[in-house]
């Protein structure tokens, strides 16, 4: 006699590891680390019309400690870096990353000095999504996604987790960059090139007209 | 390049040209923005005849910008300060210049409260200091950055800050 006809139709055997990561999908609690315009579609996501509680996401927590999904929303400049690691550190396990748009991803339109060219560059994300911002839909299916690969991957303890010990990220950007060419703003207004050659130390040879002249 | 200038106006840079021989270096206008452009050596002591005789109690703005590579430009940088009489309603910007090395300035905190954290980021941006500051240090960048990034010629992708963190795995936390 089967285990399921003696139970009744009240009893349904699982595994354990899908039990738990049933639990875990259906009851994923945010974090808004919203820095730039996708918080407004963050916000937008989270109100009557699109609803994340549909998805058990609703509870937005300010705090990581109570959180187990961090979604990166808007550019992170380098001074935000270390916060935002520590935020992610401290947010208990079993946790997930969403970086969400274009800025998040891959640093968007700022190219420029401060803003940290995606942050899998210093974090593990596991669901990007692209879009600028993108829409609340977007930014549901990205929960979706991540829903199935919780149920697919996870397990009681996390030992999923272990085995990603390695940076997942792109290397980094420094590499890309040749050294004897600097990018200047604005560049040569005869010749529309912003690539003038420099020395080591970034000061590009353009200075010599204004070097010591004083009025 | 100039306009009319409005009587007031008028008589205040004939006032400030006869206090400060030499100090007013010459004024412009363009679409009722009225600028007087002044030596930077009494920017301080214009400044302070402006507040204290031409009624503009309030300073709206204090900001900069870097000239290099700027067509037709005399100097490497400018520093301007927007000027309000509350009381009547008027306006004046007060341009004034600096150049490499040691771009310096005299600071109007003493006139105006609120020049302090303006000019805490012309200095964070483009380094130049304002002699008499209370707190001159940085505002908005960390404390340990090095350079100055509005500066025309500091890199437009910088010189490694975005790069310089620890990476973190998902094994370590």
């Amino acid at each position: 006699m089967a285990l399921e006809d003696f139970l009744g139709d009240n009893i349904f055997v699982t595994k354990l590891n899908d039990i738990a990561s049933w639990c875990r999908k259906n009851s994923l609690w945010p974090m808004p680390f919203a820095t730039a315009c996708c918080g407004i579609e963050l916000m937008a996501t989270g109100a009557s019309k699109h609803d994340i509680a549909r998805f058990g996401a609703e509870a937005f927590r300010f705090t990581p400690r109570q959180c187990d999904l961090m979604i990166v929303a808007g550019r992170v400049v380098m001074k935000m870096v270390p916060v935002l690691q520590r935020i992610w550190l401290q947010m208990p396990e079993p946790k997930w990353c969403i970086s969400m748009g274009a800025c998040a991803s891959s640093g968007g339109v700022f190219d420029t000095y401060s803003v940290v060219q995606g942050i899998d560059r210093f974090l593990p994300v596991d669901v990007y999504i692209p879009g600028c911002p993108p829409r609340p839909e977007q930014l549901l299916q990205a929960v979706i996604d991540l829903q199935d690969k919780i149920q697919r991957t996870g397990t009681v303890l996390g030992s999923e987790f272990d085995r990603r010990i390695r940076p997942e990220g792109p290397r980094p950007l420094a590499l890309e960059v040749p050294q004897e060419l600097q990018i200047v703003a604005p560049g040569n207004f005869a010749s529309s090139n912003r690539l003038v050659p420099g020395n080591c130390n970034g000061q590009a040879n353009i200075l010599k007209g204004f070097n010591g002249e004083k009025r | 390049m100039s306009e009319e200038f409005p009587p007031v106006i008028q008589a205040l840079a004939e006032a400030v040209s006869s206090e400060f021989p030499n100090g007013l270096l010459g004024r412009t206008s363009f679409r009722g923005n009225h600028r007087f452009h002044v030596c930077p050596k009494q920017s301080h002591a214009i400044l302070k005849y402006l507040k204290t005789r031409g009624g503009f109690g309030m300073l709206v703005d204090l900001s900069a910008a870097d000239y290099l590579q700027y067509p037709d430009a005399e100097d490497r940088y400018g520093v301007w300060y927007c000027l309000l009489d509350v009381e009547n309603g008027r306006r004046l910007i007060v341009k004034t210049n600096a150049n490499d090395p040691d771009p310096s300035l005299d600071s109007v905190v003493d006139l105006w409260e609120g020049a302090n954290w303006m000019e805490r980021e012309v200095y964070d941006m483009y380094g130049i200091e304002f002699r008499n500051h209370p707190d001159l240090r940085r505002i908005l960048l960390p404390d340990e950055f090095v350079g100055h990034p509005l500066r025309r010629d500091y890199p437009m992708r910088g010189k490694g800050e975005r790069h310089n963190f620890p990476v973190l795995t998902r094994a370590e936390g």
